[in-house]
């Protein structure tokens, strides 16, 4: 898939709106994650306004494209993307982690439809990834899975039951993304690439995923023209036997610059002068700050 | 009333130990600056194992360091140790009786908004369940560090139920922790609550309100899921003709099940059941939660008016 100029500029003016309702959504709730959020937005663009197979008045569309967001606790980051894609209106966002919300600290797919499957225990959801594969397979359906993973959750060990099966049986209908900010919640002492140290250090991600021998596709995860160039040849090559790892290289935090790359933003709460100083950052005009 | 986060105590008493036992280490599961282990690593920064997110190899490293001497105190989330881990927990951990030392923060409702892939309220009865294993609630934080100071000097393994946020410190300062007892926290005349956790201390407050209805609950605290001296309970409630039993669990497995079997063999008579029913949690503020549930002092006030003036 190859951008127009003002497409790629839609898609980052979408990115901006999408960081602005991360940062009010959780400000307004006082509680919730900003640092693993953001850094998956335009991940999470991609995949919403350009790369998915959806319907957002459809949700449960059997033949869509299936989503697993695995790192569970960016979930405010993905009902802000589902909010402006349609899939619910954007007023809702301000009942995040209210009583009786459908709208979960954790993705709940009971609660909200569009989810395809409930997260929050990291490491879990490329199983049910592969469950969709394998399952599509069998039903002669051409849906495609992706599953958009944290680097810290890679430290489970059951990423790696499911990295094995999904070779094993040939799962190239499969495809994981790698949000790769080099952070999680507390992490290694030392200076990384953020303010701690890289986990992955020395064991690139990449490297493991080819020694099961997937297929890797290794790009700046903030870029939308290497987004969408990674998820379309992922797609491409569904109906072959290797699964595609797409390795983003992110920033936690990113987009604003007193978040960008501090794990002491993991699941901080802003303040609303916070909030004013990511709408002046982002440069973002009144209409486009609704909430 | 003064208030402590139990996770507060368990970082500061974690150094305490530190200083005490040089055979101590901390393992951490990429939660050490929520649970308040972060104290230990900044006080005994070579005596802190990051083990990252892996939870169930964290439990098995433990395993093998108790089996050399060391004594690993470890921290998590309660969820991702009865769940997660709880085969290593169970093969590696108590059916080896090794002197791993699990400290189980965030248990119960009130887990910071997560909602209910993180609200443990199942954990009393898994790990009940499991032989060797030491069950400990504390009440307050001047308890949570009695216990951790009993569970280090225990040979054998321990489970600390700790919590989030901050509670009412209930016991005084020269309280002794004896595995089993039973704590009469207020004596009364109608009826008996019985709490373990935090709870306990809601319970305080709710029989206050129950005594500006007429009616005198004696409050009672078990500390010690495992072992409970069976005898003494059943001694304790033995005056009162009903017993309701309140906790941040499951009504399944845990508390009241535990008082349930042991006075259905002991002095039947019927016993309420307050706790989580058969549904899952969700994301809330506390105070929502415990009134939804039923576990806030006036909400467990309100129950008992139903059940006894009906
Ligand atoms: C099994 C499990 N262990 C621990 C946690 C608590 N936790 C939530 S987010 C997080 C860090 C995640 O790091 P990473 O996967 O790198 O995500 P990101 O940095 O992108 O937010 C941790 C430890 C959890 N949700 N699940």
């Amino acid at each position: 898939m190859i951008l127009s100029e003002a497409e790629r500029q839609e898609l980052e003016r979408i990115a901006k709106k999408v960081r602005y309702l991360i940062l009010r959504t959780v400000q307004h709730s006082g509680a919730g994650h900003i640092g693993g959020p953001l850094s998956a937005v335009e991940l999470l663009v991609a995949l919403y306004f350009k790369a998915l197979r959806i319907d957002p008045k459809n949700p449960t569309w059997e033949d869509r494209d299936r989503f697993i967001l695995s790192k569970g606790h960016a979930a405010v980051g993905l009902y802000a993307v589902m909010a402006l894609r349609g899939f619910f209106p954007l007023e809702e966002l301000l009942t995040f982690d209210k009583g009786g919300s459908r709208l979960q600290g954790h993705p709940d797919m009971t609660r909200l439809p569009g989810l395809d499957m409930s997260s929050g225990s990291l490491g879990q959801g490329l199983s049910p990834g592969v469950g969709y594969a394998l399952g599509a397979r069998r039903l002669g359906k051409d849906f495609h899975t992706f599953v958009l993973l944290g680097d810290g959750e890679l430290q489970e060990g059951m990423v790696w039951e499911a990295v094995h099966t999904a070779r094993r049986y040939e799962l190239g209908n499969l495809t994981a993304i790698l949000d790769y900010n080099g952070l999680q919640q507390y992490g290694w002492r030392g200076a990384g690439r953020g303010d701690r140290k890289d986990p992955w250090e020395g064991l690139p991600p990449a490297r493991l995923f080819a020694a099961f021998d997937w297929r890797v596709i290794e790009i700046d995860g903030h870029d939308f023209d290497e987004i969408l160039a990674a998820l379309t040849l992922a797609r491409k090559e569904a109906r072959g036997p290797r699964p595609t790892a797409i390795v983003a290289y992110t920033l936690k935090g990113k987009g604003l610059s007193f978040t960008g790359g501090k794990h002491a933003w993991h699941s901080k709460v802003p303040s609303e002068e916070d909030v004013r100083r990511a709408i002046e950052e982002l440069g973002l005009s009144p209409e486009e700050v609704p909430l | 009333m003064r208030e402590v986060a139990l996770r507060e105590v368990f970082g500061e008493t974690l150094v305490e130990l530190g200083e005490a036992y040089p055979n101590l280490l901390v393992l951490d599961g990429d939660l050490a600056n929520s649970t308040k282990a972060d104290k230990f690593e900044a006080a005994f920064p070579d005596r802190f194992l990051e083990m990252g997110i892996a939870e169930q190899n964290m439990v098995g490293v433990a395993a093998g360091l108790a089996h050399l001497g060391f004594i690993p105190w470890l921290s998590s989330f309660t969820v991702f140790f009865t769940h997660r881990a709880a085969d290593p927990l169970r093969m590696l951990v108590a059916q080896t009786k090794a002197n791993v030392k699990i400290g189980a923060a965030y248990s119960g409702l009130l887990t910071g908004y997560t909602g209910k892939t993180h609200q443990d309220v199942e954990d009393l009865a898994i790990v009940r369940a499991m032989p060797e294993m030491v069950v400990l609630a504390p009440l307050d934080a001047v308890e949570a560090r009695a216990m951790m100071h009993w569970a280090t000097a225990h040979e054998g393994p321990v489970y600390l139920r700790l919590t989030r946020d901050p509670s009412p410190v209930v016991l005084p300062e020269d309280y002794r922790f004896e595995p089993g007892r039973v704590l009469e926290l207020k004596p009364g005349r109608d009826l008996a609550l019985v709490g373990t956790g935090v709870q306990s201390a809601r319970l305080l407050e709710a029989a206050r309100l129950l005594s500006a209805e007429g009616i005198e609950a004696g409050v009672y605290h078990a500390g010690a899921i495992k072992p409970l001296d069976e005898e003494e309970l059943v001694n304790k409630l033995r005056p009162y003709p009903k017993v309701f039993t309140a906790e941040e669990h499951s009504i399944y497995g845990g508390l009241g099940g535990l008082v349930a079997e042991v006075l259905g063999a002991h002095d039947p008579k019927p016993v309420v059941r307050i706790g989580i029913p058969d549904v899952w949690g969700e994301s809330a503020p506390n105070d929502w939660l415990l009134d939804h549930y039923g576990l806030s002092p006036r909400r467990v006030a309100e129950r008992v008016l139903k059940e006894v003036k009906g």
